[in-house]
């Protein structure tokens, strides 16, 4: 059996404007992602091959053979573990890709989660919500800040983790949404001002949540004998990898309400990628909540069980902290695109395309997702 | 306090694995679904023990005792039929039968909540076909 280390290359990169506030259907932001992602990779429309709709999105295959003239679409499946979906979509194009079934794959996302519907009434429509939505909705328990919340609690009555340390998170995040020139939140924050926002799911502030936007980000990936050939410097696909925390359909049941299905994934894809966690320059890590950040790095090992609130004090998810993490601004202050513009941004940052927020010399760097009751998905990238 | 629950609010719809277990419910019973087979108690319901994978189940009424095992309190209603209910207290409560409920707290002061809190098991008839479990803090705190 092969590996999938460095077969594959993200080779196009695009997004739209974000906004909070906008008349173009998802289906059509999707679009206009897409045909930014693959002009950036110098294709054409017609070269993709397979595509990975979101699963939740409102296009499917079908759309994107219509809009695209493609005759001859292999491959097509989607990755229904919410916002792990998009990382987790990178995992089955490197597979189809080095399996010889497409060449070039599309992986889209637009939603209008501003405009249009909002996460509680979104999530309650998922299959993987069914037991939630049967045994824990009707106490009102509707939205992911509220299902989460007690993750988050229990994190910080165990390990002693702190709100403040979860504001840490918040106002570096925004510091670099400030760089970006594309986020959708653009005022300065302090650690006070995350203090007194108001509380919506406690422990949860409003600046511990992410911001529902509309827009759309897309990225194509190529095999790598065709992205030495293509547009950009490759950006090579080292390790990738998604798992499934236990009890993956209510957290209630979790024997540990801390782990994620990251923790599984993370060194399925540091194998791979056969790189350690010190070869990291850069992350971008998903960030519906302040907390799901803290909860990852320990569930990727940058500190044990219990630390991450140690962790992330004194600016070390800062561009000059130990770990620059979420150098676009993240979901929680540049735009909720599911973590699409996750991988957007780690692809600018190891291309040196990344503006103001450029790590300097970022040669490896890592995305994960994070979604429905706690998948996790991790991909492990170099230049 | 809780104000009066209102009715016109989101509602299980049972599936032939839990019919049984919103059924008791009407009677006020908390009953857990039991492997036939092994006896593991598991939650929620679901069609095959994943310890041994058989598909036979029974029931198992709980005697309604636990303790807190995480919590939050929410500020703002995602759903209509929740504004008049805030704030609402949600609880995960670690059952005696060693499965785990995610419910709301009825009957609590919001600054005595933490992990640990004793808590036994209330019914709220939502209406004739439908009960739901609710928890409230133990009256007898040392009964444990």
């Amino acid at each position: 059996m092969g590996t999938l280390k460095d077969k594959c290359c993200v080779t196009g990169v695009g997004e739209t404007a974000y906004t909070r506030g906008c008349d173009k259907s998802p289906t059509a932001l999707q679009m206009e992602a897409s045909l930014a992602a693959i002009a950036d990779a110098g294709l054409s429309p017609k070269d993709i091959d397979g595509v990975i709709p979101f699963f939740s999105g409102s296009a499917v295959a079908e759309d994107f053979i219509t809009n695209f003239g493609i005759e001859d679409l292999r491959y097509s499946v989607t990755a229904p573990m919410g916002g792990a979906s998009c990382v987790a979509a990178i995992q089955s194009a490197v597979a189809a890709i080095t399996a010889g079934i497409a060449s070039n794959v599309l992986l889209p996302l637009g939603r209008t989660g501003y405009s249009g519907t909002r996460a509680p009434a979104r999530v309650s429509t998922f299959p993987q919500f069914r037991i939630v939505s049967e045994f824990e909705m009707p106490y009102g328990a509707v939205a992911p800040v509220q299902l989460y919340a007690p993750m988050a609690r229990r994190h910080m009555e165990i390990y002693g983790t702190t709100s403040q340390q979860f504001a840490e998170i918040s106002v570096t995040t925004r510091n670099h949404a400030i760089l970006n020139g594309n986020a959708v939140m653009t005022k300065p924050i302090t650690i006070q001002d995350h203090q007194t926002s108001r509380m919506i799911s406690d422990p949860f502030r409003l600046f511990d949540c992410s911001v529902e936007s509309d827009g759309g980000a897309a990225i194509v990936i190529s095999s790598a004998d065709h992205a030495r050939d293509m547009r950009h410097k490759p950006v090579y696909i080292m390790g990738v990898a998604e798992g499934h925390p236990d009890s993956p359909s209510a957290i209630t049941q979790r024997p540990d309400l801390t782990v994620l299905g990251l923790a599984k994934a993370s060194p399925r894809a540091f194998k791979m990628a056969d790189v350690g966690l010190d070869a990291i320059d850069v992350a971008q890590i998903y960030d519906c909540f302040t907390y799901t950040v803290l909860c990852q790095l320990e569930d990727m090992g940058f500190c044990a069980k219990g630390e991450g609130g140690d962790f992330v004090e004194d600016g070390a998810l800062g561009l000059d902290g130990r770990l620059p993490t979420n150098t676009h601004g993240g979901l929680l202050s540049q735009s909720h695109m599911a973590g699409m513009n996750h991988i957007v941004e780690l692809t600018r940052q190891l291309r040196g395309d990344a503006g103001s927020a450029q790590v300097l010399n970022a040669e490896v760097g890592l995305v994960t997702g994070y979604g429905d009751m706690g998948d996790g998905s991790i991909a492990i990238m170099r230049r | 306090m809780m104000k009066e629950p209102i009715v016109n609010r989101l509602l299980p719809q049972p599936t032939e694995d839990s019919q049984p277990f919103w059924e008791a419910l009407k009677a006020h019973r908390l009953d857990l679904q039991t492997c036939g087979d092994c006896g593991a108690v598991r939650h929620y319901p679901r069609p095959v023990c994943p310890t041994c994978y058989s598909m036979s189940v029974t029931w198992t009424t709980a005697v309604g005792r636990g303790i807190v095992h995480s919590w939050t309190i929410s500020h703002q209603a995602f759903h209509p039929a929740f504004q008049d209910c805030l704030p609402i207290i949600l609880v995960t409560v670690d059952l005696e039968e060693g499965v785990r409920m995610n419910c709301r707290l009825d009957g609590a002061d919001p600054k005595d909540i933490k992990i640990g809190l004793p808590v036994d098991v209330a019914f709220e008839d939502v209406n004739d076909d439908v009960t739901l479990p609710v928890f409230r803090p133990r009256n007898d705190p040392a009964d444990t």
